[in-house]
């Protein structure tokens, strides 16, 4: 085994190429039609009965969906999210034992404005989605994402967290549930028809992704866009879960993705199958025990409508974005090692977010990304000497020197004050604190106080997105506004912080 | 000496952006000496319909990682991959499972 001159002579063998009249691994009766795991050919029949199982199975499991409870499938038109809308659709025709009880709402997110399609082809592509839609009876909502621009600030605010749900809770819920045979819950049919989208907002939601100079920024910054406009639509509709698409091969290379984008801490909560980082809203994966390969036969095979919508990264070369780099690397990788995304994804199974984060305060969370700040970390540790390293680079005026001595004292254990040194002219945004209005003489940096103040308030990997854009100024009215009031905020615990009993406790 | 193999081709999931936006082909395959597999099927593509961009179709002799290829409805990991051998009025259908097509 462990020998110093080990020798591998015999070569690689590719694996045998199953005959054409291979027989269906369960039933042993049906001719196969896929391959599912290396070797494992299903039928069609079996092939459809282990698919709807599965989901079924899956929300089974993990018991988040309470009967009754409105839950609004997010569906981007593409193949996972209409399958995981034909999965809902189907455990609602079930008999009664196997019958799903939630109430389903479908929202579509039309993102042709960010990715620069043209009208008529928006048109054409809501029309097309607006049918699917119909069909299936959900009621639904088509939202233009040039809404983002309008958003108010109370989506990156403080939500106020439900009351925990005991243990039995599930069961006792669905025991009422049946008592009530369902009276009284019916799915009330709406449409929202797709608001008239003015030019002038498609234009600025294109400066703002524009603005962002790499692709890899682009597609986080479209990420977390639609991630707030999602839970801001769930909110106002009143649904209390949001069911996203995400396949496993999607989850495999989106936890590749996040830890090359610096993003490990929150890693739990981007992959998981539920995710609470929003408290009132929680978002579920239930398509993320399905490969991106078992869909498409599906929906092949099934007649699964999806429309096709291209996205930022149509089209463009393996290495324009990490995030296209990285799924080349998983799906290329998957071709010759068919366990490659089952082992990624395995792994992001037995990942957990500690504990501290779910308590924490709310001031400690990412602006955009809404996790647990990762940046309160000590001050031997990489993070700071990239910032320390970066502020010498740019201390170039002398206003800005004077901002990188305070750096050096070991201030910055906990984010207020990291908020506070990289503030020195956050002000500038000039509210009611009553300093320099229009931040008159401060920083001369190259960034401009407000990227500094808002950096402060930003996770590690939101910071690199931020830095990756020419300027924070295009970033919609409610992200700044929120970053203004938490600056606020933390100065004023600044200035009162030495009549504070003690830093644990003081309530708000 | 084959006899020429009239095909139906089909292209999804965004893998029909390469070829104009066009979704089904009908056609047929021009006898040769020896008989079409698809192996020769994605040479054939590569020169006569695939319109921008082939290495996002194509990999070395086989299509890139990530785009499905049914062969009559079924995985083409049963039917043989690149050595099947085409049969006339076969339907042949390549599906991209990769984000953005």
């Amino acid at each position: 085994m462990c020998q110093v001159d080990e020798d591998y002579h015999e070569p690689l063998q590719r694996a045998e190429v199953p005959s054409v009249s291979k027989k269906c691994v369960k039933c042993k009766e049906g001719t196969a039609a896929v391959v599912i795991r290396a070797g494992d050919a299903f039928c069609r029949g079996c092939f459809k009965e282990y698919f709807i199982h599965k989901f079924r199975a899956v929300l089974g499991k993990h018991r988040v969906l309470y009967p009754g409870e409105k839950v609004l499938l997010a569906v981007s038109g593409g193949p996972s999210s209409c399958s995981m809308l034909s999965q809902v659709q189907e455990g609602l025709s079930q008999n009664a034992h196997k019958k799903l009880r939630f109430l389903p709402g479908i929202v579509f997110i039309d993102e042709g404005g960010a990715v620069g399609q043209s009208v008529e082809d928006r048109r054409r592509m809501v029309a097309e989605l607006q049918a699917v839609f119909k069909a299936t009876g959900f009621p639904f909502h088509v939202v233009p994402l040039e809404q983002v621009l309008d958003l108010p600030s109370s989506v990156v605010a403080a939500a106020p967290s439900p009351s925990e749900r005991a243990a039995g809770a599930y069961k006792v819920a669905v025991g009422h549930f049946i008592q009530s045979d369902g009276v009284g819950v019916t799915l009330k049919r709406e449409e929202s028809a797709p608001a008239d989208v003015q030019e002038s907002s498609t234009h600025s939601l294109q400066q703002l992704i524009g603005s962002a100079k790499t692709l890899t920024a682009r597609e986080d910054l479209l990420n977390t866009l639609r991630q707030h406009l999602l839970v801001h639509t769930a909110r106002t509709e009143g649904y209390s879960k949001v069911m996203l698409g995400d396949n496993c091969t999607r989850l495999a290379v989106k936890l590749l993705t996040s830890i090359s984008l610096g993003r490990g801490a929150q890693l739990a909560q981007d992959t998981g199958f539920s995710d609470s980082r929003y408290r009132d809203i929680i978002l579920v994966r239930p398509m993320r025990d399905y490969s991106a390969k078992e869909i498409a036969y599906y929906n092949r095979m099934f007649c699964v409508p999806s429309v096709f919508i291209p996205s930022l990264d149509t089209k463009t070369a393996d290495k324009s974005s990490i995030q296209r780099l990285t799924e080349s690397f998983v799906t290329r990788l998957q071709a010759d090692f068919p366990s490659t995304v089952s082992t990624i994804y395995r792994t992001s199974e037995k990942l957990q977010t500690c504990k501290s984060s779910s308590t924490a305060d709310h001031c400690d969370r990412c602006l955009l990304c809404m996790c647990a700040l990762d940046t309160a970390v000590e001050n031997a540790s990489a993070f700071q000497a990239t910032l320390i390293s970066e502020q010498l680079s740019q201390a170039k005026a002398p206003a800005a020197t004077s901002a990188a001595i305070p750096r050096q004292n070991p201030a910055p254990m906990e984010p207020e004050s990291t908020a506070a040194t990289g503030q020195c002219c956050s002000s500038g945004g000039g509210e009611d604190c009553g300093k320099a209005v229009g931040g008159v003489g401060c920083c001369s940096s190259a960034k401009g106080p407000e990227s500094t103040g808002l950096r402060s308030l930003l996770c590690y990997s939101c910071q690199l997105t931020i830095r990756d854009m020419s300027s924070v100024e295009r970033l919609p009215h409610y992200i700044l506004s929120e970053a203004q009031r938490r600056q606020r905020r933390s100065q004023m615990r600044e200035e009162i912080s030495e009549f504070l009993l003690d830093e644990g406790d003081e309530g708000d | 000496m084959a006899a020429p193999v009239a095909i139906h081709l089909e292209f999804g999931g965004g893998a029909e952006l390469l070829f104009n936006g066009v979704k089904e082909h009908h056609l047929t395959l021009p006898s040769q000496s020896e008989p079409w597999d698809v192996k020769q099927l994605l040479v054939w593509i590569q020169r006569n319909l695939l319109k921008e961009r082939p290495e996002l179709f194509v990999q070395g002799d086989s299509v890139r990682p990530g785009i499905l290829v049914l062969i009559n409805d079924a995985d083409w990991e049963l039917m043989g991959e690149l050595d099947y051998q085409l049969q006339d009025q076969d339907n042949v259908v390549f599906i991209s499972t990769l984000h953005g097509g």
